[in-house]
């Protein structure tokens, strides 16, 4: 039922777990890059790939996933988002006029202006939109995944 | 009449979550009041945006023969149900961590013997 | 990047700058610790100029709007709507009051915490919630939308409950925090509901311009009551206070600082609701009774459950309690008063004195609540019973705990005697027994300070003490605030006239609000 260490499921399971976790998170990246043509966005995405990152506790035990992807690693990942939202925020102030406004439509990035009514859906618009998503996707996935890891490893000290 | 049944769901919602914040002493069902008080106020933002016969209001393959825009359900309070599901799940995992040290720390998780605090 | 750049752009800075540095100081804390005590400090430094320059530009010239992610600040109503339909950001004389206390208490803490966490687990994230303390506090006060005011609430009371759980190893902290979140998450969901009602009838989510198509029918007042209800629990009125001793004592000395000021965002939400929301399509007589009822409840319950208190904190939070009444007095006589005759000789200056209060009280309390941390950081203990003679030891503390004591029950030359003189003499005009209740519990806070100096600073020194005084940046917090004090209270006309005339002419006129936004704002 489990491995040398008393801990994690049993190895179908590890096996299976880890050839799942890189569809996981390539349709996490999907959901979130998605946000402003289909419904998702960055928390939504994100809680998907915090999900798979939970999938993984379970499979392998926290303290196992506590030595590969560990607090402090999440941590920062987490810290890089947000970061990078209010940042591409603040640049409004210097690109246009105000905070958070839209400085990308018009441009090559992001930009493209989608016509009105039906259409299917066009990747490269939005302006900034997919880059905050992006940001906040980032925190998301790093933020909760640190949050369950957490509790897990603190309810292991009982034992 | 049929599009006042979503209303009554968000009242039996908050009562029963109301009931049990208030009434019951196990910490874990205080925290689980607290989400469905959460739920219940998440399904009330969401109904109000509701439009007869309305479509999602997104425009990527969208049907057609959708008159634009009075057609769709309106978008905002899908936005301010949006934060609120957030909100709550930061404050779940709040709470959660605080039963686990309470846990840890008093051996029990009834609220009537937690009450170090009186007075 | 001159100063008329800063001053248009002040309001989201003030929002950002804080923000970016919450999510910096964890990346900065791996790296070193001084560096990211320095960096803390300098961001809550940078933030105080800030909000200085904007505080004297908003008194002095107008109200600030700042519409966000428009093509210019003043841009609030696109060409093709009639609404504004953009997140605005409103600043007037009020908002600026609020934020230059926020900013004040939060420096003092700030610099407060810098010895007196020093030995603890987690800084970094201490750091970074403090920060993220101060962001939701700037967010309620400057905020013209009122979704945007439910998530900065939020923001405020998750990051105050962790921060009240931040000794877990003490049970009853923990207990306290959770505790808190329950009661706060509720109040919040119940301002939420108000807000999908008034979201529903009028399909609008800006104060402005709900104030300016708000008809008063019943759903409108089931959102009234809800969110006074709310607001005024989030502000440790009676009879909702009870989260308010058991949150209070068991957070560390500074946090318990900053939770006054939240406490005082609150505040201000509420009267925000009353005056500028409702303004005068709502009862003014039941609802002004209905405040001064808040008020006279608070000032008396608060102040005889001091009385009995051992435990100096618990004391302080019930006095927190008691003195949350006056606010609520004076500014409920203003509402009374508020489309009558007599509110521009009495209403006003009752509003004043409540408003001169809500600084005084952040002030004096936050300066009380550091002087119980450094007495707890020397002895180890809050029992008033355990300790004693602390005076031989601790002079600046003895000082300013003196300073705090006078100033609270109401002293001259200190601050606490002019807005409390301000709120006596106005709301004797509407009923005498108001006034005589106000100064009964002015004499009965004399009393309960007069027990604390005596147990804990006089007398012979006990065993459990250690010899000297607490570290200097402790001391150079207390004196951010004690300096705030003396200078209060030794020239009260220019702050009454400059400082708190302008935030209760803002706060009265409901046009001035609305105008602001609907015509394009400074």
């Amino acid at each position: 039922m489990s491995d040398e260490n008393g801990e994690g499921l049993s190895p179908i399971v590890k096996v299976i777990s880890s050839m799942l976790f890189p569809f996981i998170m390539i349709f996490s990246f999907y959901v979130i890059m998605h946000g402003h043509l289909t419904p998702g966005g960055g928390f939504q995405g994100g809680a998907i790939g915090a999900s798979a990152v939970v999938m993984l506790i379970v499979a392998f035990g926290a303290r196992h996933t506590e030595r590969r992807a560990g607090e402090e690693k999440l941590s920062a990942f987490e810290s890089i988002g947000g970061t990078v939202f209010v940042v591409v925020a603040l640049f409004g102030f210097i690109m246009a006029a105000t905070f958070m406004s839209n400085f990308l439509v018009g441009t090559s990035v992001f930009g493209e202006i989608p016509p009105f009514g039906s259409n299917p859906g066009i990747l490269n618009t939005g302006g900034i939109l997919p880059i905050l998503n992006f940001a906040v996707g980032m925190k998301v996935i790093g933020g909760l995944s640190a949050v369950v890891l957490a509790m897990a490893l603190v309810s292991r000290e009982d034992d | 009449m049929i599009y006042n049944i979503p209303f009554f769901a968000v009242i039996l919602l908050i009562a029963v979550g109301m009931y049990a914040v208030i009434f019951k002493r196990n910490l874990i069902k205080i925290a689980i009041g607290i989400t469905i008080v959460e739920s219940g106020v998440n399904l009330f933002l969401i109904t109000l945006g509701y439009r007869e016969g309305g479509v999602a209001p997104i425009y990527t393959n969208l049907p057609s023969g959708v008159i634009l825009p009075g057609g769709m359900v309106l978008p905002i309070p899908q936005a301010l149900t949006l934060t609120s599901i957030v909100i709550g799940v930061a404050i779940l995992a709040l709470m959660l961590s605080f039963i686990i040290r309470i846990y840890q720390y008093y051996g029990t998780l009834d609220s009537r013997k937690v009450r170090r605090l009186k007075e | 990047m001159n100063i008329d750049w800063l001053l248009t752009h002040s309001p989201a800075l003030l929002i950002a700058i804080p923000l970016l540095a919450a999510f910096l100081t964890p990346l900065i804390d791996r790296v070193s610790r001084r560096a990211r005590d320095a960096f803390v400090i300098a961001v809550l430094i940078a933030a105080e100029i800030i909000m200085v320059i904007l505080a004297w530009d908003v008194f002095t010239v107008g109200t600030h709007i700042y519409t966000m992610g428009a093509s210019s600040t003043a841009a609030t109503i696109p060409a093709h709507a009639a609404v504004p339909i953009r997140i605005v950001l409103e600043v007037d004389g009020m908002g600026a009051f609020m934020g230059l206390i926020s900013a004040t208490v939060s420096l003092a803490a700030g610099l407060y915490s810098l010895a007196f966490v020093k030995k603890e687990t987690g800084q970094g994230r201490y750091y970074t919630l403090l920060l993220l303390m101060l962001v939701g506090m700037f967010g309620m006060e400057f905020t013209g939308d009122i979704f945007n005011m439910f998530v900065f609430l939020e923001v405020l009371s998750i990051a105050s409950a962790a921060l009240i759980a931040f000794r877990f190893y003490h049970g009853d902290a923990v207990e306290g925090a959770f505790k808190y979140c329950v009661i706060s998450s509720l109040g919040a969901l119940m301002v939420l509901f108000a807000i999908g009602l008034l979201y529903g009838q009028y399909n609008l989510l800006n104060i402005a311009a709900l104030a300016g198509v708000m008809k008063y029918t019943t759903l409108d007042r089931i959102a009234l009551v809800m969110l006074v209800a709310a607001f005024a629990m989030k502000c440790g009125a009676v009879p909702m206070h009870m989260w308010t001793p058991d949150s209070y004592t068991v957070a560390p000395a500074p946090i318990t600082a900053m939770l006054v000021a939240a406490s005082q965002a609150s505040l201000y939400a509420l009267f925000r609701i009353c005056f500028s929301l409702y303004g005068l399509t709502l009862d003014v007589t039941t609802m002004g009774i209905i405040i001064i009822s808040l008020g006279l409840l608070s000032m008396f319950v608060g102040v005889t459950m001091a009385l009995p208190q051992k435990d100096i904190k618990r004391l302080m939070s019930y006095h927190a309690v008691s003195q949350t009444g006056y606010m609520l007095l004076g500014v409920g006589v203003g509402l009374y008063l508020l489309g009558k005759s007599d509110f521009d000789t009495y209403g006003m200056a009752a509003m004043e004195g409540g408003i001169f209060h809500i600084i005084n009280h952040a002030l004096y309390k936050g300066l009380l609540f550091l002087t119980a941390g450094a007495i707890f950081y020397k002895v180890k203990t809050r029992n008033l019973n355990e300790m004693g003679g602390l005076a031989h030891s601790m002079k600046y503390t003895t000082i300013f705990f003196m300073i705090g004591a006078l100033a609270i029950a109401g002293i001259p030359p200190f601050n606490g005697f002019a807005s409390k003189l301000l709120i006596y003499e106005s709301a004797y005009h509407v009923s005498p027994i108001l006034s005589i209740i106000a100064m009964l519990v002015s004499i009965i806070t004399l009393a309960s300070f007069v027990k604390v100096f005596h147990s804990a600073f006089m007398g012979p020194p006990m065993e459990n003490t250690e010899a000297g005084e607490v570290p200097k940046s402790m001391i150079i917090g207390m004196a951010v605030l004690a300096a705030g004090i003396i200078l209060f209270g030794l020239f009260p006309g220019w702050v009454v006239s400059n400082i708190v005339h302008p935030a209760a002419q803002a706060l009265a006129s409901q046009a001035g609000y609305i105008g602001a936004v609907t015509g394009g704002g400074v």
